[in-house]
């Protein structure tokens, strides 16, 4: 009963082709036991359990709300502070932990990666989707509090919401499947990405408007910040979440949708190249690791 | 892939090996520190080192095959090889059918869940779909001995349970070809014969099998057909007494040569004594 026939009709094959991240949304059941290990086995043991995934957040969002919007005064120059500043942190955690995890995905499978085969993209793959998982609990305080100041859902809104999630999710996959590829051979990556994380966090209008860099930097340097996929990401979810409740008087940043549509198509163009770029040195992570 | 020019390989094959060349890289400065210290020293910063050389192998659907040969003469390479954790520089490797491989069988299992989870998770890695998973779930558990302890956490487990679980989800696996190395090595001995059931079971329904095992006693007992190894070439390829008996004279010639740089005076008392090996 439990013997499967031997297929002879098969053809001679070579092993270890088929891989690539249309077999890993294929094998849909791996992955979805991949992301649960992940979960599992990260709050195995600890009381909080997944709880621990708000309060990381909620810490952040403490330290930020109290230095910057109540000591240093970005209460009384934003509207709404807590609300503006939590719906660019969403995303920005979002993008940080994709590329956090995702960077460490492959080193961190070294075993399973010696030794059996399975399309290698499964292991950023199932990062990215944790990610995913960690970002619903902050998604959903952020909508309750944009609630609370008087948001109320809009097509343009949803669709600026949308737009800013893609970016995101689109962009940190792809830079995440490069760094995990380059981290196999070189280590130092990993360092790299968690300081780039703390230039990430300053790099985009968060915790302070962008009109701040109008007035303080040179013109290029406020084109140089301007294109940056997450400025436009942060602003869109800005816009999407926070500005509909806000009091007005509020700019975003010119030509807000075109450039959003720029940074999507970078997105996308850095993504193609990523995964380009991961499935030629795949070929290699068993013997380097 | 280009066609190739010799005669296509018989409808009968399951495991086609043609000339394959497998260099491995060894780099002795990872740092830039340790870098330059070589270069300094005029030290060559990596050396080259061929695992394999134009292996060529053909092994025919239902076989069962050994791999025999000292430590570092290209078995597990060949079977990474085979199960496409690696490809080769040059030559070809191909296979018909779903290969699995009980290859260091621990390695799917996360010490972090129970065995429970771990029986889906490991059994997903190595290719079982949610349904076949479920089919077999008794017969896994039943085999692996570990019914009372399916609920707690894989880490609590005794190396003995660890490994009888990981053993028992791979051969439940029930692929094409299956690649086993080194992993009859664990268990006490009425597990270890219960493997050994096993893999003849697997092998009375027509699977091809590729062993790796340091046991020639056992191989021999095991396998139609023996393939001896020494640095990276096939030396043998025949009935597996015969291929048993150069890797038996393998071993004396290394211990012998051991005995030599040890101490050259009592070599010649030594070479005699160096035979009965394995």
């Amino acid at each position: 009963m439990t013997v499967t026939p031997i297929r002879v009709d098969d053809g001679l094959r070579v092993p270890g082709a088929g891989g690539g991240l249309r077999r890993t949304v294929q094998n849909r059941y791996l992955l979805r036991l991949l992301v649960r290990r992940e979960l599992r086995a990260r709050y195995k043991g600890s009381l909080l359990g997944l709880g621990w995934s708000y309060v990381r957040p909620a810490v952040h969002f403490a330290v930020y709300f109290y230095v910057i919007g109540v000591f240093l005064g970005m209460d009384r120059q934003i509207d709404d502070f807590p609300v503006y500043l939590f719906a660019g942190m969403v995303l920005v955690n979002l993008f940080t932990e994709t590329l956090h995890s995702a960077t460490r995905s492959v080193t961190g499978n070294a075993a399973l990666v010696r030794k059996v085969f399975l399309p290698r993209e499964m292991f950023p793959a199932a990062s990215a989707l944790v990610s995913l998982v960690h970002f619903l609990p902050g998604f959903l305080i952020l909508l309750g509090g944009a609630v609370a100041t008087g948001w109320r859902p809009s097509p343009a809104g949803v669709g600026a919401a949308v737009l800013g999630f893609t970016i995101i999710v689109v962009l940190g996959f792809g830079v995440g499947l490069l760094c995990a590829a380059v981290n196999v051979f070189f280590r130092d990556l990993e360092q790299a990405v968690d300081i780039s994380m703390i230039v990430i966090t300053w790099s985009v209008p968060m915790i302070y408007p962008w009109t701040h860099v109008r007035t303080h930097a040179p013109g290029w340097v406020l084109d140089v910040y301007l294109a940056n996929p997450l400025v436009s990401a942060v602003s869109l979810f800005q816009r999407a979440f926070w500005y509909p409740g806000a009091d007005g008087g509020f700019a975003f940043p010119p030509d807000l949708y075109a450039r959003a549509c720029e940074s999507l198509a970078v997105s996308v163009l850095v993504f193609i190249a990523g995964h380009a770029a991961f499935a030629r040195m795949q070929k290699r992570f068993a013997q380097e690791l | 892939m280009t066609p190739s020019p010799e005669p296509s390989p018989a409808e009968t094959s399951s495991i086609v090996i043609d000339r394959v060349t497998k260099n491995f890289t060894l780099r002795h400065a990872r740092s830039i520190k340790e870098m330059s210290v070589r270069a300094l020293r005029r030290q060559s910063l990596s050396d080259r080192f061929r695992a394999l050389d134009e292996v060529s192998i053909t092994i025919d659907q239902g076989e069962t095959v050994a791999l025999m040969g000292l430590n570092g003469s290209g078995k597990s390479t060949l079977l990474k090889l085979i199960s496409g954790v690696m490809q080769p520089d040059e030559g070809s490797v191909r296979v018909r059918g779903r290969v699995a491989g009980l290859i260091d069988v621990g390695a799917g299992l996360h010490p972090e869940l129970t065995g429970r989870e771990n029986v889906f998770l490991n059994g997903a890695i190595l290719g079982m779909s949610r349904a076949e998973i479920l089919g077999k779930f008794d017969a896994i558990v039943e085999f692996s001995g570990v019914e009372r302890f399916l609920d707690d956490q894989v880490k609590f487990y005794s190396s003995g349970m660890f490994m009888r679980l990981a053993f028992s989800i791979a051969a439940h696996t029930e692929p094409d070809v299956f690649l086993i190395d080194e992993v009859l090595a664990v268990g006490d001995p009425p597990f270890r014969e219960k493997c050994l059931d096993r893999i003849r079971e697997l092998r009375g329904e027509g699977r091809t099998m590729v062993v790796v095992a340091h046991d020639i006693k056992m191989l021999v007992g095991l396998c139609d057909r023996g393939i001896t190894m020494r640095q990276g070439r096939v030396i043998f390829d025949g009935p597996t007494e015969e291929a048993g008996r150069l890797v038996r004279e393998d071993r004396a010639a290394r211990r012998t040569a051991a005995a030599l740089a040890d101490r050259p005076a009592a070599a010649g008392a030594r070479t005699t004594s160096g035979e009965s090996g394995g």
